[in-house]
């Protein structure tokens, strides 16, 4: 199990040969890239920053309690941060486990709760607007509010002098 | 007492990679986003709602700071 916030190219293919051992009938690569277009605008590459030691904790802790939760000890996830380009990969999860059904529900645990709770952020880059925007996926407010543990709360404090 | 937190994203566009606030002794985390979201307001910057980290951990609203934590504003994450 290993798991790495990176500023170099992913090589996807490398994560798969690091999961596979003899015990392992079923492997399985996840790989996330870089769009063309967002919301009807088209894109022309995405700039990712993070609070790199707590990504780093949190990506750790997700493939830890996904190891857990299905018994799936062989995963390896990067993340890359970064300035990329269309189709780069911005972020590769490779699982192998004995049987398939482990390696599909760790890998979809491992995505979509890196998408919830690790602290990465993406600007996109357009290709007609020289305005930038922050991304947000949609789940990541309802991690704040709902995360399993219960340890985390949207803060949406009133700001003072805002009206109510 | 006097805390240097963390900003990323939108509150680093704001209001630069970090800032350091004079807070009242066992301040919650709630009021400190609030005074952060306060001082970008006044910028005429609207931030969206924000967690807030304390020792690379999620804190809870009413979690009390203390002198020496480290502190990061987190607003929606988009990895992936």
């Amino acid at each position: 199990m290993r798991t790495a916030i990176v500023d170099d190219p992913i090589d996807p293919a490398a994560l798969l040969r690091e999961v596979s051992r003899p015990a392992n009938g079923a492997a399985l690569l996840f790989v996330g890239t870089v769009r063309d277009m967002s919301d009807g605008r088209a894109v022309d590459g995405i700039d990712y920053t993070a609070y790199r030691p707590m990504a780093e904790r949190e990506l750790r802790a997700i493939v830890m309690e996904a190891g857990k939760a299905f018994g799936a000890h062989d995963i390896v996830v990067e993340h890359r941060i970064g300035s990329l380009l269309l189709e780069d990969v911005s972020v590769a999860i490779a699982v192998a486990t004995p049987h398939r059904a482990m390696a599909y529900e760790a890998s979809r645990f491992v995505i979509e709760e890196l998408k919830k709770r690790v602290p990465i952020w993406k600007s996109e880059r357009y290709v007609t607007e020289s305005r930038r925007d922050w991304r947000r996926t949609p789940e990541s407010s309802a991690v704040l509010s709902i995360r399993s543990s219960g340890e985390v709360d949207v803060i949406d404090a009133r700001i003072p002098g805002e009206p109510k | 007492m006097t805390v240097e937190v963390l900003l990323f994203a939108q509150y680093a566009e704001a209001l630069g990679p970090s800032i350091s606030l004079e807070i009242p002794a066992d301040s919650t985390v709630e009021a400190l986003i609030a005074d952060i979201r306060g001082r970008a307001s006044a910028l005429g910057r609207t931030l969206p709602p924000a967690a807030l980290a304390i020792n690379q951990r999620y804190a809870r609203a009413g979690d009390r700071i203390h002198a020496g934590d480290e502190l990061a504003v987190i607003p929606p994450v988009a990895g992936g």
